[in-house]
């Protein structure tokens, strides 16, 4: 019986963090087609709902009630289980996000690394759904998928050095008391706009969004995948890039402080000013989907090793020895 | 040259102008129209879906020349007449088979009674393909259902006819 209201307490917290997450994706996907519409002077969806914001609800609805196809000559089992990684991983990585100082699902030492593990391991999702697939279009999505969120990821990692450099923890709490006087985006502001542009790459927006290249590639990895197991690939993608967004606020944002600690501000609880966050990063996102074009192979590989990562390393030790020169190193 | 290139790249420059230029469309009013329940304005010549048109007392107009039929470049048309009891010659079938259509609109200008018209309709796809062979009955409906739109559009082409 004990055990039993363990789960249960844990479950329904579990709950709470992944429905509006859930619903936030799919709002996510109206905001993103509606921006890049209006920058395009298109209306967008607009006819579902007010303002067509139930839109992904009506595309949900549809690809329930399709036929989920699966290759004859696919891998059955890792073809199946694909899309359910991509989403797993998508979903479980909310778990370390603080929402305010005491709404953490699992507010762990090593809330960063446990973040950082799990975008990483993103990529076996896309990965398994483009080998399993079976076909040549899928495949060498999934190669280029692999090589390009594998590369992004080492930028990545290093501008978190950035950052715990000035924290002194990898509590992802504790990273955001420590910009209580100043946000990280002001003194590492060439970090957060590499890790802004290593964060669309990692997702796979455009204009890295050469694994699903509709051009070359039909849809990429996703091109034998219909029905429920696409939208749930869908789903992964957009979750992902709400995951970034997050990521973005919490490690240069500030994430739930408010912008000014002053007393209308303060008020506002920090799980709004973290949406407002999410929110801010991800327009952006839209908006660059909007404006620019695709990159080509070797241009991508070609920005991510040889002038993120060389850069993002200089920075590493010019933060490092300035901190260390005017004494300001953390010490716990 | 490569100095004001390298800090072009550095500092983003054109992502970040493209971006203003972003910002500023968004707000913009849009170019498209929310089609199913706006339209756009549809010139007096549109030639869509076909009627048969009546005279106000209700009699067909059509007189069974087949003047359409003989010009009719897809031959979608199909006519037989036969005398009415009052004498004057009718049509007992007149078929357009709109699959064949091409809407070029020759049996609109050959008519010379301005019997067979392409109204503004544009909208009558259908389900099946019998829907789209009409008959008679079918075109001289779209005439009564669309007559007074039919009319304008005529009246209002009449100078450059």
């Amino acid at each position: 019986m004990e055990y039993m209201n363990i789960i249960f307490g844990e479950v329904y917290k579990i709950l709470f963090l992944i429905i509006p997450v859930l619903v936030s994706v799919a709002m996510i996907v109206w905001l993103d087609r509606r921006v890049w519409a209006f920058v395009q002077k298109r209306q967008g969806p607009n006819v579902v709902g007010p303002f067509g914001l139930l839109q992904s609800l009506a595309d949900a609805l549809k690809y329930i009630f399709k036929e989920i196809i699966i290759p004859s000559s696919s891998n059955k089992i890792i073809f199946i289980l694909a899309p359910i990684v991509t989403m797993t991983l998508a979903l479980i990585a909310w778990a370390v996000i603080p929402f305010s100082e005491t709404h953490v699902l699992a507010n762990i030492n090593v809330g960063i690394l446990y973040l950082f593990a799990v975008s990483s391991l993103g990529v076996y999702g896309i990965i398994m759904g483009g080998w399993a697939s079976n076909s040549k279009y899928p495949f060498l999505g999934a190669i280029r998928s692999a090589a390009q969120m594998v590369s992004y990821e080492v930028s990545i990692g290093i501008i978190i050095i950035n950052v715990l450099l000035c924290v002194g923890s990898l509590n992802l709490n504790d990273i955001v008391i420590a910009q209580q006087n100043i946000w990280f985006v002001i003194p590492l502001f060439p970090m957060f706009v590499i890790f802004f542009i290593s964060a669309l790459a990692e997702t796979n927006r455009p204009p890295f969004d050469l694994p699903e290249a509709e051009a070359e590639l039909v849809a990429g990895y996703q091109t034998e995948y219909s029905g429920m197991m696409y939208a749930m690939f869908w789903l992964g993608e957009y979750a992902n890039i709400l995951l970034m967004c997050a990521m973005g606020s919490v490690l240069f944002l500030g994430g739930w402080l408010s912008p000014i600690d002053l007393y209308p501000f303060n008020l506002i609880p920090g799980a709004i000013w973290l949406i407002f966050k999410i929110l801010f990063l991800f327009i952006l996102f839209a908006l660059t989907k909007a404006i620019v074009p695709r990159y080509r192979y070797d241009q991508l590989m070609r920005l991510g090793w040889k002038i993120f990562l060389p850069l993002s390393l200089t920075w590493v030790v010019l933060t490092a020895s300035y901190l260390f020169y005017f004494n300001l190193l953390p010490v716990n | 040259m490569r100095l004001s290139r390298f800090l072009k790249t550095i500092l983003m420059v054109d992502f970040i102008s493209g971006l203003i230029i972003a910002i500023k469309e968004l707000f913009k009013s849009k170019k498209t129209i929310n089609y199913p329940f706006e339209k756009g304005k549809i010139s007096p010549r549109f030639r869509g879906e076909h009627a048969l048109r009546r005279y106000p007392n209700g009699e067909e107009r059509c007189i069974a020349c087949k003047l359409c039929e003989a010009v009719c470049p897809a031959q979608a048309i199909t006519i037989e007449s036969a005398e009415r009891e009052d004498g004057s010659r009718k049509t007992t079938r007149y078929d357009i088979d709109m699959m064949k259509c091409i809407y070029c609109g020759l049996c609109e200008e050959s008519c010379p009674v301005d019997a067979i018209v392409q109204g503004p309709n544009f909208e009558f796809s259908t389900e099946t393909r019998e829907e789209l062979y009409y008959t008679k009955e079918k075109l001289l409906d779209n005439g009564d259902r669309w007559e007074n739109i039919l009319a304008a559009n005529i009246r209002a082409d009449n100078p450059y006819r």
